[in-house]
């Protein structure tokens, strides 16, 4: 048995014929999770250029702007990604290719990038683009003043600089393997250097050229002439709608007056799939709801009351109710299903009363009483997960108080001063980035306080580790140590699920983000034209 | 003419005091709201460091009176400021919305001010009749539900089925005329079925409590049309009170309207206000309510002014 196998039965107590059954469900999950609900299939040869065509998203707000440095919706990062390029690219299949990077080079202690630019790229306004613009792209998010929210993600920059007009050099505080999937983040596009100073007045090296902008409303851009990529930004024209009312973007999408919506209604979904001129696409992404405890907070400063929480919760019931089963089941740790380094051998925990009352006796409790915060602003039914939760936990002995917050100020006043409540992340493409944001010791996100000596060790290692056979085993370590000794319970993953016109074509659909990696505009066609 | 201009001028008067009044509590009121225009931009990606980067750089780390003074010393000059989030003008973020919101109103009050005042006058000619009853039960059928139900049941008839209108009010400064009568027609006949009536039934109860007079006594006498009656004895005797019911929905149009454009995406001035108050953005907030409190003080001093001038006892009192 693995390092880890023999952990896992030492720490929860893991009986053999338990372990069987969860290892069964894992490979059900395997299976269930490599393939969307797609009937399309690979249709590149038939691309067409043409159209204009017309998305709708939930959010968007009149507080928006071009920066990407404040970019915190679908709206912003879509918009974004059909005027701007970026370094590097993650293929549908979940590989790092170069983008406007041709090639790159770590040094051995994986500290100094060296990145080899494109040649023959232009810019919007007629530029080239050359080293320069990329530094000043990248400083644009660092620095004491910085309100970006790239910041944490350029903060371990010491150093960057140019070797000539395609070639720059990034010095990094400490080794990072994976740094050149951190370049693929939506906030770091690259601008023209202006003065120095990189130019936020949306012009790029996109596939279309910045038409009109009402923030909070719509905003449009149009093919790029000379734009670089071949076999790409097909549409004439694109125009994002912000529709925050899904049942307006569901009507629109089957009138026809948009080609494609994200966030679809779940308790409706059923019967908008009967309809022959929509097509539906549900991808597990990184997409994450969980129920973080402050581990330095009593009674969570118990392992055996973590343990016994997270054995409390119908992972299955949540799934089938607040996701009406579009999504994964989560096992405890924030590596989704479609993470190259996802741990797949890990036993999912399930819901055991008897396995509860076992570590709460272990912990000499022996009446848990403890308070959730909850509020519906988080994710869609949080408060009925909540509540599904206290029933569930009853079973066990444990009496859950539901505490319905405010949606006002959910962040600032709740998240991570309340001993217990309700969050969801986004998720991050890579393993590193995720832990290194959420759950490592020194982490401005560390919503549970967890500081594990052995996984913040093994955190350092790993990221500077280049051998990708022995970082899959730290990984998968670290993982378990989430599992099984971390402050958060994670019952589930949520699929991104979207609508599109059955006139729509494109490839496989990437799960890095919403919206193909945000990236429609540039991966998808028509067509009918 | 010196009683209006004397009305006129202590309206304004005290409409500039209400502003005021209207413009502290609405500075104070969001001063009371969990958070400020910083964490709210940043969410869930704020760390302290940003955080405190963003409220320097927008000045939020001043105590909140002296922002208050340096706001109203910037609005008695003309210059309402500019937007927290965005750091664009007011004015210019402001007015693109506000014209959508007029038109939208305008095309509301153009379709139900007459059919309202058509069918009030309809319903007292035939009082008590099948048509009074039928005319009231549908305008009242009407305003019971609740309006983003009317326009999901217009969506569902009109878009969907019929698909004659869209369901997007999806307008911009370069829409054409015909273009802005297609888009927000469906918003348009929501908002008119929400209003008609409450002004249909004002006008309806004010010309039959004035039937009971000796003047329409005297001319019924003459041998004059009843319709002639209601239309050129009646209707003017009551005009004072259906302008004040009118002008009151007229207000509604313009302030009470978010649900609906909510419904169509329509992009006026409550989703504007709505979205500000969710960022914290004090100024663009400000600005908003401030028109929507100046809106409220013009009509009624229009519907005082209509009542004076529409009674002789009051044009020339002695």
């Amino acid at each position: 048995m693995d390092k880890w196998d023999t952990s896992l039965t030492s720490a929860s107590g893991v009986s053999r014929r338990r372990f069987l059954k969860s290892a069964a469900a894992v490979g059900a999950l395997a299976v269930s999770s490599s393939g969307s609900i797609f009937p399309a299939v690979a249709q590149s040869a038939t691309a067409k250029k043409g159209g204009h065509f017309k998305i709708g998203v939930a959010d968007g707000s009149t507080t928006d702007s071009l920066d990407p440095a404040t970019w915190s919706s679908s709206f912003t990062e879509t918009f974004g990604h059909s005027l701007h390029g970026y370094l590097t690219e993650l293929d549908p299949d979940g590989n790092l290719v170069g983008e406007l990077a041709e090639a790159w080079e770590p040094s051995k202690d994986a500290k100094t990038w060296t990145f080899k630019l494109r040649k023959g790229v232009e810019f919007h306004n007629g530029k080239t683009l050359s080293a320069e613009d990329v530094i000043a792209s990248i400083n644009h998010h660092r620095g004491e003043q910085s309100k970006s929210g790239a910041k944490t993600i350029v903060d371990p920059i010491e150093d960057i600089r140019s070797d000539g007009p395609q070639t720059v050099t990034v010095v990094l505080k400490q080794g990072n393997a994976d740094f050149p999937y951190l370049l693929e983040d939506y906030h770091l596009a690259i601008m023209p250097s202006k003065d120095g100073s990189a130019d936020t007045s949306g012009v790029g090296v996109g596939g279309y050229v910045l038409d009109a902008t009402d923030f909070g409303v719509k905003a449009s851009s149009k093919r790029f002439a000379n734009y670089w990529k071949p076999n790409a930004a097909w549409f004439d024209s694109f125009e994002i709608l912000a529709i925050h009312d899904v049942a307006a973007r569901t009507t629109a999408l089957s009138t026809g007056q948009i080609h494609a919506m994200d966030k679809c209604e779940l308790k409706t979904l059923h019967l908008l799939e009967r309809n022959k001129n929509l097509k539906i696409s549900s991808l597990t992404g990184t997409q994450h709801y969980q129920f973080p405890m402050l581990v330095d907070a009593a009674p969570f400063d118990n392992v055996d009351v973590r343990l016994a929480l997270k054995h409390a919760v119908n992972r299955q019931q949540l799934l089938d109710t607040v996701l009406y089963g579009y999504g994964q089941l989560g096992n405890d740790h924030p590596i989704s299903p479609s993470n190259r380094f996802f741990a797949k051998d890990l036993p999912q925990r399930e819901f055991d009363p008897d396995k509860a009352k076992f570590h709460l006796k272990k912990a000499g409790v022996s009446d848990l009483k403890v308070s959730l915060s909850a509020a519906d602003s988080v994710f869609t039914g949080a408060v009925d997960a909540a509540l599904v939760y206290q029933q569930d936990a009853a079973k066990a002995g444990i009496t859950i108080d539901v505490i319905r917050e405010p949606s006002d100020g959910y962040w600032d006043n709740v998240w991570m001063k309340k001993p217990w409540c309700t969050t969801y992340w986004a998720g991050r493409p890579t393993a590193d980035w995720m832990f290194s944001q959420v759950y490592a010791a020194d982490a401005v996100w560390n919503e549970t306080h967890w500081k594990n000596p052995r996984f913040n060790e093994l955190l350092v290692a790993a990221r500077g580790e280049l051998d990708d056979v022995k970082r899959r085993e730290m990984y998968a370590e670290m993982q378990l140590l989430c599992r099984d000794d971390g402050g958060t319970v994670i019952p589930l993953f949520a699929n991104y699920v979207s609508a599109l016109s059955a006139k729509v074509g494109h490839n496989k659909i990437a799960s890095n983000w919403e919206w193909d990696g945000y990236r429609c505009a540039e991966r998808w066609w028509f067509t009918d034209v | 003419m010196t009683a209006i201009s004397k009305v006129i001028g202590q309206r304004v008067a005290l409409g500039a005091l209400t502003l005021w009044i209207v413009s502290l509590i609405i500075f104070a009121g969001i001063q009371f709201l969990p958070g400020d225009a910083a964490t709210e931009i940043l969410g869930q990606s704020a760390t302290p460091e940003t955080v405190a980067a963003f409220r320097k750089s927008l000045g939020l780390d001043l105590p909140f009176y002296i922002r208050y003074v340096d706001w109203l010393w910037g609005v008695l000059h003309g210059n309402f400021g500019n937007a927290l989030a965005s750091g664009r003008d007011i004015s210019e973020a402001i007015r693109p919305r506000l014209v959508n919101t007029l038109i939208l109103a305008a095309s509301a009050a153009a379709i139900s001010v007459p059919l309202a005042l058509c069918g009030g006058v309809v319903a007292a000619l035939y009082r008590n009749t099948f048509i009074d009853r039928a005319i009231n039960v549908i305008t009242l059928t009407w305003i019971s539900f609740p309006e983003f139900f009317v326009a999901y049941i217009l969506i569902l008839i009109l878009a969907v089925h019929a698909g004659v209108l869209p369901s997007l009010s999806d307008v911009d400064p370069n829409t054409s005329i015909m273009g802005r009568v297609e888009t927000i027609a469906l918003p348009a006949l929501t908002l008119s079925f929400v209003v008609i009536a409450h002004m249909m039934r004002m006008t309806r109860t004010s010309i039959v409590t004035l039937l009971g007079n000796q003047y329409i006594e005297t001319a019924r006498l003459k041998g004059l049309p009843e319709w002639r009656i209601l239309v050129s004895h009646a209707l003017p005797n009551a005009l004072a009170p259906i302008a004040n019911v009118v002008v009151l929905n007229l207000a509604y149009l313009i302030t009470g309207v978010v649900v609906v454009e909510v419904v169509f995406v329509y992009p006026g001035l409550g989703q504007l206000i709505v979205d500000s108050v969710q960022k914290r953005d004090i100024p663009v907030v400000q600005a908003c309510s401030l028109i929507f409190a100046a809106t409220y003080v013009m009509l009624n001093l229009t519907a005082d002014v209509l009542s004076i001038v529409v009674n002789p006892r009051l044009m020339h009192p002695k």
